[in-house]
């Protein structure tokens, strides 16, 4: 029974993905499904542009919740990622409440006995009020829970992965002066990585591991279909075969879904009907970032452009 | 099930995929949550928890599909038990075989394939066949599987039979047969999923202790894939920046200096820190007959230090010496020792003039803080060894160690020179293996820790 419920969840988190503009293959949406019921963070990997960050905007849309996001950077820190004190505030109101400071001092006689009373307020200006709270805390502190995404990490630096140790695992964080945090409502945590550098076992360790890599050809011409609605059907197969084609060459950087939908895209608002090797010549600069890519790859336009043609009769 | 999954987390293992007990935690959860009715499912939740990289997907994924290749047992038998299987079996309707005979018997002679199958599954559980680690023990856990099963019985009813229905006896000696040989494919398949990491050990240890200079070609490739290895296990071991401090020793001078604005109070405090330098090699490689191959390996190790060392220079020499650095940088390992070979390889060796070449256009490149290594085997075929210039070499660097392929014996006999060049050096060791080689390169990067 159990079985059949799973089956059809993971089915339900494809649909509910698909109907924000998202198609997910399988995997993804089992991984989406199992983050939310273990409680585990989602670390996706792959190449740029096939819609890592994408997928944690769809799960906000579809979950109809906030979306938190972390930029990293090298040199990304506490204070930017997690919480700040107001210091600006702290002084001011340090400033303003000076006599009132002077009054409940007033009655000390000697240095201790102010010392003393000063002690009864407690550290009312370490309290709550004026902590800052950074896209980490924010992401705790939502009632409703939220999607947090904390987009590149691999651009971060190795002490700020210890640093998300705690939120990963436990969905709290210490702050020295206030105590422990706890989540309110757990938040979705997706982590994105390009693989830039190798991350650290522990952070691994806490994630489940999802690697997306460039789709196969139904999924893919199903993704243009959802992002591109006035593509007709024979362009739409021709292209994403002319880009199979194209991602099985030795280049600098390969084409990813984000430069399919582009040039998807580029070719509906030049009205082609069908690929041919002259308007492919044109565009090719959508597909390929590089001036050596687009060198290497143009003496081949016209093969693929009758390979994709053939797969397409076939198809 | 849940022992099944056990039984794939020793298999992940074995495929290098790294499983901690918190891993098969999560796996276990994620299990229960998607169920295993659907093998894809199953597929992906698995390879979701466990693996952590992209290397660990694949190999984890044929990891499964080998591993749920083999029937599962506990589909036909629930409740069934390890040990009273073979009872359970009984009650299987037999086709006509008769009572008086065992229950290995009759489930054969039924030929009930999911049953026999179940059977042998159960049976190589409790032969425990997830400990084979090496290819000679499969016979031995094939007769342990074929005892669980109940061969004596089944030995004892053969002769039984023989005597009393020869046609039978016939049927069950073939069913015998068949039934051994899909125990010996349960056995490679145990094998193939449970030992292939000790297998790969084993291979690499003997890799390990194997002459470079005599590996055979085929092996080259693996031996380049170990010194990779290597290297990457010295750049862990040595490329985090460990910044330790002198605790409790106080930089006076500093200290004062810091505080002069406040007429010398030390408000505030600097401690001594240990400086640390980071290797700087400069290589001198034979690569003249017999040393190149060893030549080659070291080049390829010390070039993929990159964090570790900061700043290597290579040179190549036989008759005469040229910097070879660029090209180990730039091309392939394989690309690039042909390249150094066509240029200075398979001349006979003069140390002598090759050390002039090198005093002559790089003896600037010594600073106290280097570490040259020569690697060669020192036979310079009776021309000068110009000593003189490895004395002024070792004045000028931190440390000269020589790395000698040939073993200690033959040092000084024929045209070695190794005692004359040996009195300069800080270090001269033999380096025939690639373990040798790691422990030589692992000490020279140790000195500057």
């Amino acid at each position: 029974m159990a079985d059949q419920k799973a089956s059809t969840s993971i089915e339900a988190v494809e649909s509910g993905l698909a109907a924000q503009g998202y198609i997910a293959s399988r995997q993804i949406a089992t991984a989406v499904y199992l983050s939310q019921q273990i409680e585990k963070p989602i670390l996706v990997e792959g190449p740029a542009g096939v819609g890592k960050t994408e997928l944690a905007k769809a799960i906000a849309a579809w979950r109809g919740m906030k979306m938190i996001r972390l930029q990293c950077y090298e040199g990304l820190d506490e204070a930017k990622a997690l919480y700040e004190w107001k210091y600006a505030k702290q002084l001011l109101y340090t400033q303003i409440l000076k006599d009132k400071l002077g009054e409940v001092l007033g009655g000390a006689q000697t240095l201790h006995a102010a010392l003393d009373q000063l002690h009864d307020f407690g550290d009312v200006f370490f309290s709550k009020e004026f902590v800052e709270p950074r896209p980490l805390l924010q992401a705790l502190e939502q009632p409703g829970g939220c999607v947090l995404l904390i987009d590149e990490i691999d651009k971060s630096d190795a002490e700020f992965e210890s640093l998300l140790l705690e939120i990963l695992s436990d969905f709290q964080v210490t702050i020295p002066e206030l105590g422990t945090v706890s989540a309110i409502t757990p938040p979705t945590v997706i982590l994105t990585s390009n693989s830039e550098r190798d991350l650290g076992d522990a952070l691994k360790r806490r994630c489940l591991h999802l690697h997306i890599g460039f789709p196969e050809q139904r999924l893919e011409e199903r993704i243009v279909e959802s992002r591109v609605p006035g593509i007709s059907q024979t362009l739409r197969r021709q292209m994403v075969g002319f880009i199979h084609e194209i991602r099985s060459l030795d280049l600098k950087k390969l084409p990813s879904v984000s430069e399919t939908i582009d040039w998807a895209r580029v070719l509906v608002l030049l009205q082609a009907a069908e690929l041919d090797t002259e308007i492919v010549k044109d565009t090719l600069n959508v597909l390929l970032k590089y001036e050596a890519d687009i060198e290497a790859a143009a003496p081949q336009v016209t093969t693929f452009i009758a390979k994709a043609a053939r797969s397409n009769v076939f198809g | 099930m849940r022992e099944n999954l056990h039984r794939f987390f020793r298999a992940a293992r074995g495929v290098g995929v790294h499983v901690s007990p918190a891993e098969s935690i999560d796996a276990m959860r994620a299990v229960a949550q998607v169920g295993i009715s659907d093998r894809a499912v199953l597929r992906d939740a698995l390879l979701l928890t466990l693996a952590k990289s992209r290397d660990e997907k694949l190999a984890l994924g044929d990891c499964f599909d080998l591993f749920f290749s083999q029937p599962e047992p506990r589909q036909d038998q629930p409740e069934a038990d390890n040990n009273d299987t073979p009872q359970d079996a009984d009650r299987t309707p037999s086709s006509g075989a008769p009572e008086s005979l065992g229950p290995l018997a009759q489930m054969l002679l039924s030929q009930d394939r999911n049953t026999i199958a179940a059977a042998i599954a159960s049976a190589s559980g409790a032969a425990s066949l997830s400990d084979i680690r090496y290819s000679t023990q499969r016979g031995i856990f094939s007769s342990r599987i074929l005892d669980a099963m109940g061969l004596q019985r089944l030995r004892d009813d053969l002769e039984e039979l023989t005597a009393t229905n020869p046609a039978l006896a016939e049927r069950l000696r073939a069913a015998l047969d068949a039934l051994r040989e899909a125990v010996r494919d349960t056995v490679s398949q145990g094998l193939a999923l449970y030992a292939r990491e000790e297998a790969e050990n084993l291979r690499n240890e003997i890799l390990r202790n194997a002459p470079l200079a005599r590996i055979e070609r085929r092996q080259v490739a693996e031996m380049r894939a170990l010194i990779r290895q290597i290297a990457r296990r010295l750049r862990e071991r040595y490329s985090k920046p460990r910044k330790r401090q002198r605790r409790g020793h106080l930089d006076v001078r500093r200290t004062l200096r810091r505080n002069a604005a406040w007429g010398g109070v030390p408000f505030l405090t600097a401690w001594k820190r240990k400086h640390r330098d980071r290797p700087k090699i400069v290589a001198l490689c034979d690569v003249s007959g017999s040393v190149a191959q060893v030549s080659d390996f070291f080049l390829l190790l010390i070039h993929s230090l990159h964090e570790v060392v900061d700043d290597v220079r290579s040179f190549a020499f036989s008759s005469h010496l040229i910097e070879v650095s660029e090209i180990l940088e730039s091309k392939s390992p394989e690309e690039a020792m042909s390249e150094i070979m066509s240029k200075v390889g398979f001349g006979s060796s003069d140390y002598g003039s090759s050390l002039v070449d090198f005093e002559k256009g790089f003896m600037s490149s010594l600073t106290p803080q280097t570490t040259v290594i020569v690697l060669g085997d020192a036979r310079s075929n009776n021309l000068d060894p110009r000593a003189d210039i490895l004395r002024r070499i070792a004045d000028r660097s931190k440390r000269l160690v020589w790395l000698n392929p040939e073993g200690r014996l033959a040092w000084g006999f024929g045209d070695s020179e190794m005692p004359r060049y040996a009195t300069f050096c800080s270090v001269v060791r033999q380096c025939a293996t690639a373990q040798q080689l790691e422990r030589a390169v692992s000490d020279i990067v140790a000195t500057y820790q």
